[in-house]
């Protein structure tokens, strides 16, 4: 498996970091050799394994569907680069 | 005795010396604090203490001695300790190490350091680390490097400390505090804690709330002590541990007088040596150093058995499928919409480019390559080929030490690392895989959830602290701090760094 620059433009994209035009091919390689080292997953005989999903096996905790916390708009908003009104502002979503 | 001699000796005391001291009120919470915060100003080489927080430690070491005046004062009372980075702490700067994280006062604080404040003990400020606990050298971090007080014999090389807790390791290991919390998710406790000669545990996945720790890999992070001693992190990690129903992975279960349980006695106990933990090309020092090792805990009175856990060549690229997967998916909170860094946009920008610029200016090249990794894994059509395969392969690593346990195993001996310190910038030009290398003997532990601790017992040909790791049953750490401790007292590794910062 080779990932070529469109690949990793593509990837960046989904990941939302912008990468210059010029780094991608040294981005692409990096890849390459990291994936490269995930391959030996491959050498695995895993068939009809579970994959792993807890240390030992824990049933989630339950409690009462209710109201534990909240009512702290200008705690939550205290560390917002831009708040306005009670609300987290972001430049135009929609056109 | 100076006034400098006195703040030396009262800040490299042990946390179970101190506390002895204290309720004997031969030394006052505040002396000790204050101790501590003159060796951290004179420090700043090593750069270990990141943010220090003078005031709250004061405050709080006041309000220990009162505590202690008036008896019954759990045991970390009035203890000098640093808290990495990664633990949010209620109005102290906590940035992960990031750029993206600049700036942010977090409006609570993480359950572990809740405990231990709860317990007395006194924060001293916030400790260096790779950027998002990404690295094993400490050199991704915003705030630059932290450096190890060791140095090789006639050489003044600065060397690491080793990642990603390496502020805690330099500062436990320059006796700057008494103890630290770290955090580990391949190796981040343990090899930082061998690089600088001090004792390091992870503890059982589930036994420390990850509540208000930053997040890197949600299934492998696990908070712990790095201490100067086995015992002090039997002290420590009896206030950091327990349940938080905060965090739905964290285990309802008792936690029990760790110290209490370091008698020293293994007799009889079985001490696996796995097979598959002898790489081609082990330096030398670091085979002999294993085979002391067994030959002591031998000597103590244990049965030392070779174990296969056939699965081990494998754990470190599961490793790296499964950890950048669910750092890129933790990661996606750091959009510059609700703290942090935002990026100055430019006219037209719109929401995506608000993204894009973000994350690109606020995370470093290491968290980057990572997140992009995780991204891929999970994309389309990848998922099944490698996120799920490496999660079939982690059960198998699991199996492995199931079936070695099940067979009487009751703790595994290995090296905690490869090598010794190596030089600050020496990896820098390396492939990003070689540095991975690094976690090799202490990432199965991660995937496989179990307690693992690294402990010093000797040296390098060039004077540098090396040290072994022991891996127990999931949550029997008061077992492995035994024998831990066993391995402690045998080895009597006393050296500590000459200070030249």
């Amino acid at each position: 498996m080779s990932i070529d620059i469109e690949t990793a433009r593509r990837v960046a994209k989904l990941a939302r970091i912008k990468v210059e035009d010029d780094h991608l091919p040294d981005l692409a390689q990096e890849f390459n050799n990291i994936l490269g080292f995930i391959e030996q997953l491959n050498e695995v005989d895993v068939e009809g394994v579970e994959p792993m999903t807890s240390v030992t096996p824990m049933r989630l905790k339950r409690r009462t569907d209710e109201v534990t916390d909240g009512g702290m708009q200008d705690r939550i908003l205290a560390n917002a680069p831009d708040a306005r009104e009670g609300f987290f502002a972001v430049p135009k979503v929609v056109e | 005795m100076s006034a400098d001699t006195k703040s030396s000796d009262l800040a490299a005391l042990t946390i179970a010396g101190a506390r002895d001291a204290l309720r004997k009120g031969e030394v006052t919470s505040v002396e000790l604090t204050q101790a501590c915060l003159s060796r951290i100003e004179g420090a700043d080489a090593l750069g270990a203490f990141v943010h220090k927080t003078p005031e709250i430690a004061l405050e709080r070491a006041r309000a220990a001695d009162d505590r202690l005046a008036k008896g019954d004062a759990p045991a970390m009372c009035g203890i000098p300790i640093g808290i990495k980075d990664l633990f949010c702490t209620e109005g102290v700067p906590s940035q992960a190490a990031s750029r993206i994280l600049e700036g942010f006062l977090p409006q609570y604080e993480s359950t572990v350091s809740a405990k231990l404040r709860d317990a007395g003990s006194v924060m001293l400020g916030k400790l260096n680390m790779d950027e998002f606990a990404m690295g094993s050298s400490n050199e991704t971090s915003v705030y630059g490097n932290a450096v190890n007080p060791w140095r090789r014999d006639g050489d003044d090389t600065a060397l690491t400390p080793g990642g990603s807790s390496g502020g805690s390791a330099s500062a436990v290991a320059a006796d700057l505090c008494l103890g630290a919390t770290g955090t580990d998710t391949g190796g981040s406790i343990r090899q930082p804690a061998a690089f600088t000669g001090i004792t390091g545990l992870k503890p059982t996945y589930g036994r420390c709330s990850r509540w208000g720790v930053v997040a890197f890999a949600s299934s492998l992070d696990q908070a712990g002590p790095m201490t100067k001693t086995v015992r002090d992190a039997a002290i420590m990690f009896g206030a950091m541990a327990g349940h938080d129903p905060k965090d739905s992975t964290s285990a309802d279960l008792a936690v029990p007088d760790f110290e209490a349980m370091l008698t020293g006695d293994i007799k009889g106990k079985v001490i696996g040596l796995p097979r598959e933990y002898r790489m081609d090309g082990m330096p030398a020092e670091i085979e002999k150093l294993w085979a002391e090792g067994a030959d002591m805990l031998r000597d103590a009175g244990a049965e030392i058995r070779d174990i296969s856990l056939p699965h081990t060549k494998y754990a470190l690229p599961a490793y790296y499928v499964i950890a950048p997967a669910e750092a890129s998916s933790n990661l996606a909170r750091y959009d510059g919409v609700r703290y942090g860094h935002r990026a100055t946009l430019a006219q037209g920008d719109g929401i995506t480019e608000m993204y894009e610029k973000t994350r690109a200016e606020g995370f470093g090249p290491e968290v980057q390559r990572r997140v992009m990794v995780g991204t891929y894994v999970l994309s389309a059509g990848f998922y099944d080929a490698y996120y799920n395969r490496a999660r079939k392969v982690r059960a198998l690593i699991k199996r492995d030490f199931d079936q070695a346990f099940e067979a009487g195993v009751d703790a595994i001996l290995t090296p905690t690392t490869p090598s010794a310190a190596f030089g600050l910038g020496e990896m820098t030009e390396a492939d990003p895989v070689a540095m991975y290398l690094n976690d090799v003997f202490t990432v199965t532990v991660n995937l496989a959830g179990l307690p693992g601790i690294a402990v010093p017992t000797g040296t390098d040909a060039k004077g540098l602290p090396l040290g072994l790791q022991l891996i127990g049953r999931p949550w029997e750490e008061g077992e492995l701090l035994n024998a831990a401790y066993a391995l402690e007292s045998a080895a009597g590794f006393v050296s500590k760094p000459a200070k030249w910062w």
